[in-house]
């Protein structure tokens, strides 16, 4: 398995930490209901087909990455930047 | 006030040799982590040109002017090699002095990408890695900053992990110049 790192190029899988579902960048407000805290916390879809996930280039240029991929074929669709570089 | 004698990162373990392949100790004068403020890029790299002769480099890429180089070491981040930063950089820049926290190894002869390709995740052979390019990786489980000079392939990891690097490389060489000598 490969992951396009938009920074550093195509990089072996070895390279990189897996965190969990792209889903935990979409944080409920402070007041939101109970119920709503508790999908975001606790339940996670376990789709057969296409996914997001967050990876850390851990071992690479140390960016977090929202990776599309699919479950069924293994397919790795893209990566993009969590937060875009900021020096330039 | 005593006196404390330096010793370098690999003192006492190189330089190790396997057939045509060589394993050294590099000293690089100071190493110093350069990491731009929000916006201070382009300001960073004007700076750094006129001071050092280099560029703060792209992704994958090092500057090198004579002794002075400026190697790409991840998101926002170079380290300056050779010279003591220029004070002003200080203004555009996390300016954080490294030079003790690294053992930097030179790895070259013959076959030197063979070596690394047992133990590096990255193609580094000089089609896909010419002179003057630069990852961050692993070397085994070791995070690693390696790049491409005209002697050979400079590796830098943790000074911790320095006796851990040399096994490594030295294991690795006399694997690669057995299976030459069987050819």
């Amino acid at each position: 398995m490969r992951i396009p790192c938009p920074i550093c190029g195509t990089r072996d899988r070895r390279e990189f930490y897996y965190q969990g579902a792209a889903s935990m960048l979409d944080r409920p407000a402070a007041e939101a209901p109970l119920e709503v805290w508790h999908d975001y916390l606790h339940l996670r879809d376990n789709p057969a087909g296409g996914t997001r996930d967050l990876w850390y280039h851990a071992s690479g240029c140390g960016s977090w990455l929202v990776v599309e991929r699919d479950t069924v074929t293994h397919e790795v669709l893209g990566a993009a930047l969590v937060e875009a570089c900021d020096a330039d | 006030m005593v006196e404390l004698n330096a010793l370098s990162a690999c003192d006492g373990l190189l330089p190790v040799e396997h057939g045509r392949l060589t394993l050294r100790e590099e000293t690089l004068g100071a190493i110093t982590s350069l990491a731009p403020f929000k916006g201070q890029g382009k300001a960073l790299s004007a700076a750094l040109q006129a001071a050092h002769g280099v560029g703060f480099p792209a992704p994958n890429r090092m500057e090198v002017s004579g002794d002075v180089a400026c190697v790409w070491t991840g998101r926002d981040q170079a380290f300056l090699l050779g010279p003591q930063p220029d004070a002003g950089l200080g203004a555009m820049a996390a300016v954080t002095d490294q030079s003790d926290a690294w053992a930097v190894v030179l790895l070259s002869g013959e076959g030197a990408e063979d070596v690394l390709a047992r133990l590096v995740p990255v193609d580094l052979r000089p089609a896909a890695f010419p002179l003057h390019a630069a990852v961050r990786t692993e070397l085994g489980h070791m995070a690693v900053s390696i790049m491409r000079i005209e002697a050979g392939l400079r590796i830098m990891a943790f000074r911790s992990m320095a006796a851990t690097l040399v096994h490594e490389l030295s294991d690795a060489m006399a694997a690669v110049e057995a299976r030459r000598r069987l050819s």
